[in-house]
């Protein structure tokens, strides 16, 4: 528990900050959500059975959780290691490398969890979930996901040399999963090789979860989903360490 | 029992050795001064007593913990000035303080109760709210070394304290740091002013090529190390001079268009400048930086 004071600073400064994160962390969200999901959602035909923006929202919520956390745990997160110094001068303490990593990846995900639930919310008001009950499921899931996607971009941040690398992630990695996922259509449209990536990826997992409790039923395969996350969490969080140490240890 | 013990330390980073076989001793209540050129080793051998780096070979003993082992606890009870100020610019001063009291575990009115005291400490008392951003680089400086002090340690490691910082600046950090050893505590410090190390270390080390070159009071240093009175020479035709004064002075250099002259009995080297019109002159004791200078080279550093 000895990340806790590292995830406190961050949640300090956040607070300080509230509306400008609150803006672009929700505002573009929810503005994309009710912009495609009724805009484009009016053209569309029902999709398995649900409304464009209902089947939408499920993947906008997962989406939006997962740029939070990677913004969080890459941008913001190298500002700190790498501009301000802020990791250095927590080592002087009785921390180590490993703590501030863990608190780094907590905070990225307490985070795009709020994005999450703030989403759901939103959801919710709107009569978009069919049963409110099993849609605050999503609630635990989107923390998880935040947590897979804060690990990854950790891992990206102790490698990082420079703000260039990011874009290699972000471009190469982040911008297809987003198109092959579900998010937008359902990805079993997908050709079975681009759905297999999907698969191997946690965006669609993610989804695959969101998607039937917003709708009203329990997912397929559960276990399933959550272990996929779960082992994205676990094993970024392992690397991210074991680079992060090396990386400190120069 | 010594503070802080390290024998035969040895750092490399790839085919470079930064720190080649560093034994250091410091006692308790004791200012301790690393001294070195740019590149010595000074800042990875606080670095490995901090345990922030593993040693490749050497054993290091810091405030009775064994050090990387129990890096943790001993840093519990030090504190860290760097070289370069790394303040949190999200937050206020006084939150700096706060914040930082909470890594080491502190309870909130643990840290609460000493933040007036070392706002006080570092000059800023009724700057608690202000922004890092509007603070000048001495404030800076002093915030850093209140920061250092939130868990009231007994040692404290400073990287370059006062450099980069105007004079009236750096004589309030010297009281401060003389403030610190009269309360007890145990300060090792890195520098390359040789009028900071003399002023403020009891004992020095000099440091080069990652090696420990000499050690020792400023004082002793000077007397072991150094002819005592120093004339320095410029001015047109000091190197025709140069040459007659090395039959009158066991030791001379030249650094530019200076002629150094290093002598116990100066008397006849002023007796043979008395004549010359040409050459201006400057007679003095031997400092601490003759001594650095003898010892690693007149050579710049980069």
């Amino acid at each position: 528990m000895r990340w806790i004071p590292v995830w406190r600073r961050n949640m300090l400064v956040w607070r300080k900050l509230f509306a400008a994160s609150v803006l672009t962390n929700l505002a573009d969200p929810l503005i994309m959500l009710f912009g495609l999901g009724y805009g484009l959602g009016a053209l569309m035909p029902s999709i398995e059975g649900m409304s464009y923006i209902m089947f939408f929202a499920a993947g906008q919520l997962c989406t939006a959780t997962m740029f939070t956390a990677s913004f969080e745990s890459m941008f913001s997160g190298f500002s700190r290691m790498h501009g301000q110094k802020t990791w250095d001068a927590i080592l002087y303490a009785p921390l180590l490398i490993d703590d501030v990593v863990a608190g780094e990846i907590m905070w990225a995900a307490s985070k795009a969890w709020l994005t999450g639930s703030t989403i759901l919310g939103v959801v919710l008001v709107f009569g978009l979930a069919d049963s409110p009950l099993l849609a605050l499921l999503a609630l635990p899931v989107a923390f998880l996901v935040g947590l897979a996607f804060s690990a990854v971009g950790l891992i990206m941040t102790v490698l990082a040399r420079g703000w260039d690398f990011f874009s290699f992630y972000m471009t190469l990695v982040m911008t297809p999963m987003m198109m092959i996922s579900g998010v937008f259509f359902p990805a079993e449209r997908l050709p079975a090789p681009m759905l297999a990536v999907a698969q191997a990826l946690p965006l669609y997992h993610g989804v695959e979860l969101v998607r039937p409790l917003i709708a009203g039923r329990l997912p397929e395969a559960i276990a399933l989903h959550l272990l996929v996350l779960l082992g994205y969490a676990a094993a970024g969080y392992f690397l991210a360490i074991r680079f992060a140490r090396r990386r400190f240890a120069e | 029992m010594n503070a802080l013990t390290a024998k035969g330390l040895r750092k490399s980073y790839g085919a470079a050795q930064v720190v080649c076989g560093v034994d250091l001793a410091v006692a308790p209540g004791e200012c301790f001064g690393l001294l070195g050129p740019n590149g010595a080793g000074k800042t990875t051998t606080l670095k490995l007593c901090l345990g922030l780096i593993q040693p490749d070979a050497g054993e290091i003993e810091l405030l009775g913990e064994p050090v990387p082992r129990r890096a943790r606890e001993a840093r519990a009870r030090v504190g860290v000035v760097p070289q370069f100020d790394n303040l949190d610019p999200d937050f206020t001063v006084a939150e700096n303080l706060r914040v930082f009291g909470r890594y080491f575990g502190m309870r909130p009115r643990e840290v609460e109760a000493r933040v007036p005291g070392l706002l006080e400490f570092a000059g800023l008392a009724g700057r608690g709210e202000a922004k890092i951003s509007a603070l000048s680089g001495g404030m800076k400086r002093r915030l850093t070394l209140a920061r250092a002090l939130v868990n009231d340690p007994q040692l404290l490691f400073m990287d370059e304290p006062t450099t980069g910082l105007d004079p009236q600046a750096r004589h309030l950090i010297w009281e401060r740091l003389r403030r610190l050893t009269q309360e007890g505590r145990t300060l090792v410090l890195t520098t390359h002013f040789m009028e900071e190390a003399e002023r403020l270390c009891q004992r020095l080390a000099i440091m080069d090529h990652g090696r420990i070159i000499a050690q020792g009071s400023p004082r002793s240093l000077i007397a072991e190390h150094i002819e005592p009175q120093v004339v320095e020479v410029h001015g047109n035709g000091y190197e025709a001079w140069m040459e007659r004064a090395r039959a009158l002075a066991p030791r001379v250099e030249r650094a530019g268009d200076t002629v150094f002259v290093y002598a116990d009995d100066i008397d006849p080297v002023l007796r043979a400048l008395a004549g010359e019109t040409q050459l201006a002159y400057l007679h003095r004791q031997a400092s601490l930086e003759d001594v650095f200078l003898k010892l690693t080279g007149r050579d710049l550093r980069d």
